[in-house]
């Protein structure tokens, strides 16, 4: 493949095709179902190139450094590097969008007449370009661009379902939001230039020593906000969970899936690659904003009733427990243990690549469900497991890889950040040990936390009876929405009972970075079935658990069924229930489900619980007629961060309009002052 | 003796003696409550019982619940050959570590609160509710007790940890001895016994564990009643080999396995002594002071770890 395709090639046939796709469709736009059919086949396209671009990248070990044209713009050049790093994620982002895209081209089916598919067409595909132009631009400038075009046209996905007010509105909250982080990252940009006059990566990482060790801190904490806030650490996210719901179900996915993972992306080729060197506070300071996502991540999840919320609330969790591993792999790296940090970076990289995998999965079988049902609230779902059991299972395989149960693929992922975190544990001394016991502590609660969110978002959407009309008449999806969920389910399979390898894999891309040149490796999988750590440190294989579980559950089944009284009689009959009658009214309910944990953390989620009461007789309040309990969480972040910083805000542009008199003169005036003192700072 | 031999001993060990131990318990508690009774063997007995009945299966129930039975005693004996019980000789390097050994568990815990929830009955779903409230703030304890014992050990493979042996002891009595206890309030909870769930009743409003399999019968409840029994074993086994690693089996020979299976057998016994006592002696705690249980357990091995010298 790379004897016929060199690098820039490709790349630019990826480009194209997008391009083409994108520009084809929005000319099809008065024929629906022609502009779906172009976008998805071109998109479909574009992402399998992608992944073949992505592997060869990455098996063969090329790099590629290339420029497309000469820039009239002095510090602008579109050019363009492709490593390791950005060929992995040049394979997650294209792996993603070939199951979100098949998966598309019969969800978009119920848009038809309603909205313009080819608009739809239009930014999705410009949507996916952006995405991989970011993770493979050498240049600043460029990247602030390619960064731009993903976020706006991500802005027009989730307002595409414009009809909705609430969609709107989160469009609105999602537009603010990355532009303030977009903010931060051309303020990180511009200390970057001003020490080493450019705009290029490479000549960033060359020039770093001119930096002072201040500017290095303050570059750090705007880059660690601006892509913060793309990834969604808390308390920046607060766009996640009314964006990625807002959107169609398959841009979620890719949203959810891959597009936070650019801040991840950017933090460590900038962390770990830029501006390495790092100090020690950066990593600790990273660890305690990833146990904080984690911990509040899921802790959110589970107060949400709104499947496609939940799902966006679990992306903050993951995302922080992304930051376990790569806050761990700074902090090794400060304190010159670089095998370790291997292990965190190799920790963070393949939690990156399966979050994608599971959590597009979900977001994939959400959407089925929505799509029959017409709703997002799992307190209608119910049942839905007999009439639609494939999306059923899908669902259970995403819900198992994510609640990290062996031998799926979320388990192995957590298993090493467990082990970078223990070790960090067993040969740290004083704080930086104890932010490791805690960063596991919340790992461990956020482990059990999760699993308990997904026995609610399981049992109150598959199991049971159904809860309203609609849930009892839904049907099994179409053909091109099971089978772009059924891949995503193989892949996590795959990469869970080849985890030995694929970790192994990752560990090369991780090792490309310059820091861990020649670090040694702390990852033993000899025979690529076999993970293991150190020296018959620990050791865990997915094939013999895979193995195992299948003999063991065959065993039992076999001796059960046919060692003892073969006759059996099994009858049908009704749920015993104290002998009234069973109604969907009396199943639990995802809030009720949750109740208890709410109760118990009801200090940090402060809940908030509101009867009204409606009587028959106003006047005498004896006999009510009907009763209402809202239960709702309080947006912690808007009372105590955004309010006040607002606030803060308005009086500051309060106090301007002291000078603004209206008076032409006096702007006169202004005007006259502002030259004078420009002069005199020039001259 | 052979090593094939021995690990179908280490296999069978844990489903042949789970009905024991029950049996034990209910002995004990029996007997401190002035009653004589039934025989240490009558959960044998229950479980033949069972398997020869013919069974009722709610129709509001999907492939969950009818598979769940058979998925949580698989993940019981997964688990029981991958922890430590009679040897220090054998070596599991594929499913013996620690962190596998508590997600292989939470696979059952998982399948089990679903199939509460599948037959759409009220007391089903809060069973499921209160098993995954328990369960995950247990997930701290649980982690962090194995975490403390595989710091002083130096490796998180439990058979590893079993083999380097006499624990409880000099500097790192301390850290153990807290990690202990941490781990015991652990074990109580995750095995539905006092004070946080009752074994011995149905239909309280407290009830957990027992509320999720209420409409399981015949072969499957036998299935479910034996699994639990399992996971007690699981969870003293792992109390009595990792903190007290004394009367291991050293070698492969004859002699050396009967003794070590003998004093396992013994020290599993012991346990259960030690949980009906506590039965007897107390009463279950209200449901939300529960959690307040279960951080402590956390807190006792946070500061187990921070005793521990790097």
């Amino acid at each position: 493949m790379i004897t016929l395709f060199t690098i820039p090639t490709t790349f630019t046939l990826l480009l194209s095709l997008f391009s083409a796709g994108a520009i084809g469709s929005l000319c099809l736009f008065n024929h629906d179902e022609l502009a779906n059919r172009w976008s998805g086949i071109f998109s479909i396209a574009g992402s399998a190139l992608g992944i073949i671009l992505g592997i060869a990248v990455m098996a063969t070990g090329h790099t590629g450094s290339f420029v497309f044209g000469a820039s009239s713009f002095p510090l602008l050049s579109l050019s363009f590097h492709l490593d390791q790093l950005s060929a992995f994620f040049i394979f997650t982002i294209s792996i993603i969008a070939l199951f979100c895209s098949i998966y598309g081209l019969g969800y978009v089916r119920h848009y038809y007449g309603k909205y313009s598919i080819g608009a739809l067409g239009f930014f999705y595909n410009l949507f996916i370009l952006a995405m991989l132009l970011v993770v493979s631009s050498a240049n600043g400038l460029l990247f602030i661009i390619v960064w731009e075009i993903m976020s706006v046209s991500s802005y027009f996905l989730v307002v595409y379902d414009r009809q909705d007010k609430r969609n709107v509105k989160a469009g609105l909250l999602y537009l603010i939001m990355t532009h303030v982080g977009t903010a931060f990252i051309v303020l990180s940009f511009l200390l970057l230039y001003k020490y080493t006059s450019s705009f290029d990566f490479a000549t960033i990482k060359a020039g770093m020593a001119l930096i002072p060790s201040f500017v290095k801190n303050a570059i750090f904490i705007l880059a660690l906000i601006g892509f913060g806030t793309k990834a969604g650490i808390i308390p920046l996210h607060i766009w996640l969970p009314s964006a990625h719901p807002a959107a169609p179900s398959h841009v979620s996915a890719l949203m959810s899936g891959v597009m936070i993972k650019t801040g991840i992306y950017m933090m460590i080729r900038m962390f770990l690659g830029l501006l390495s060197p790092v100090p020690l506070w950066w990593g600790l300071t990273v660890l305690v904003l990833g146990s904080v996502s984690a911990l509040l991540g899921v802790l959110y999840a589970l107060t949400e009733h709104d499947i496609k919320r939940l799902l966006a609330y679990h992306s903050i969790e993951n995302i922080g427990i992304i930051l376990l591993g790569l806050g761990s792999a700074l902090t090794f790296s400060a304190l010159n243990l670089p095998s370790l940090a291997l292990l965190g970076l190799v920790a963070a990289l393949f939690h990156t690549l399966n979050h994608a995998t599971f959590k597009s999965l979900l977001f994939l079988s959400a959407g089925s469900v929505i799509h029959q049902t017409r709703t997002r609230n799992m307190e209608d779902y119910g049942g839905l497991i007999k009439t639609m059991p494939q999306t059923a299972f899908f669902f259970l395989i995403g819900a198992m890889a994510i609640s990290a149960l062996p031998p799926l693929n979320g388990f192995f992922s957590e298993w090493l950040t467990f082990q970078t975190l223990f070790h960090g544990m067993a040969s740290l001394n004083y704080w930086t040990k104890w932010i490791f016991v805690l960063s596991a502590g919340s790992l461990a609660f956020t482990g059990g936390l999760a699993l308990a969110c997904f026995v609610k978002a399981f049992g109150a959407v598959f199991l049971a009876r159904p809860r309203s009309d609609s849930a009892s008449r839904a049907k099994e999806s179409g053909l091109s929405l099971r089978i772009g969920m059924g891949a995503l389910a193989m892949v996590i399979l795959y990469l869970g009972l080849f985890s030995g390898m694929v970790v192994s894999f990752l560990e090369r891309i991780a090792g490309d970075l310059g820091v861990f040149r020649d670090a040694p490796s702390l990852i033993a999988s000899t025979d690529h079935s076999q993970l293991g750590i150190g020296l018959n440190f620990a050791s865990v294989s997915a094939p013999v658990l895979a193995i195992g579980f299948i003999l063991a559950v065959g065993a039992v089944w076999l001796a059960i069924k046919y060692g003892v009284y073969r006759k059996q009689n099994v009858r049908v009959g009704v749920t015993w229930d104290c002998g009234t009658n069973l109604t969907p009214r009396m199943e639990i309910t995802a809030t009720g489900f949750s109740r208890s944990i709410i109760t118990i953390f009801k200090g940090i989620l402060r809940p908030s619980l509101q009867h009204d009461i409606e009587y028959h007789d106003a006047e005498s309040r004896y006999l009510p007629k009907s009763r209402t309990v809202t239960l709702g969480v309080r947006d912690v972040y808007q009372t105590y961060f955004y309010r006040p910083l607002q606030r803060l805000a308005n009086d500051a542009f309060q106090r301007t309009t002291n000078i603004q008199s209206g008076n032409l003169n006096a702007y006169i005036l202004y005007i006259l002052i502002a030259l004078i003192i420009g002069l005199y700072w020039v001259l | 003796m052979n090593m094939t031999l021995i690990w179908i001993v280490q296999l069978l060990c844990v489903p042949a003696l789970s009905p024991l131990c029950i049996g034990v318990i209910k002995k004990i508690k029996a007997k401190l409550q002035n009653r004589v009774g039934a025989s240490i063997v009558q959960p044998y007995r229950d479980l033949w019982k069972l398997l020869h009945k013919d069974e009722i299966v709610s129709r509001d129930a999907s492939w969950i619940f009818k598979a769940a039975p058979f998925i949580i005693y698989a993940v019981t004996l997964v688990a029981g050959a991958s922890i430590p019980l009679f040897a220090s000789f054998l070596k599991n390097p594929f499913t013996g570590d620690l962190i596998t050994v508590v997600y292989t568990l939470a696979i059952g815990t998982f399948f089990l609160a679903l199939a509460g929830m599948d037959t759409g009955s009220p007391f089903g779903g809060f069973g499921s509710s209160r098993e995954m409230t328990v369960s995950a703030l247990a997930e701290g304890g649980l982690v962090f007790s194995l975490f403390t014992v595989a710091l002083v050990s130096n490796s998180t493979n439990l058979f590893a940890i079993c083999a380097t042996g006499q624990l409880l002891q000099g500097q790192s009595f301390l850290p153990m001895a807290l990690a202990f206890s941490g781990f015991f309030i652990v074990l109580l909870a995750e095995n539905a016994r006092f004070p946080f769930d009752n074994p011995a009743t149905h239909l309280e409003l407290t009830m957990i564990h027992e509320a999720m399999i209420l409409e399981y019968s015949g072969k499957r409840l036998a299935l479910m009643e034996w699994a639990s029994a399992n996971k007690l074993v699981i969870f003293s086994a792992l109390t009595a080999n990792l903190f007290f690693p004394w009367g291991l089996a050293g070698n492969t020979g004859l002699f050396s396995i009967a003794t070590g299976l003998a004093i396992f057998i013994l020290k599993i016994v012991f346990f259960c002594g030690v949980i009906a006592l506590l039965e007897s002696g107390m009463a279950k705690l209200r449901f939300f002071r529960l959690p307040d249980l279960l951080i402590i357990a956390f807190i006792f091995n946070v500061i187990a770890i921070g005793l521990i010298k790097p």
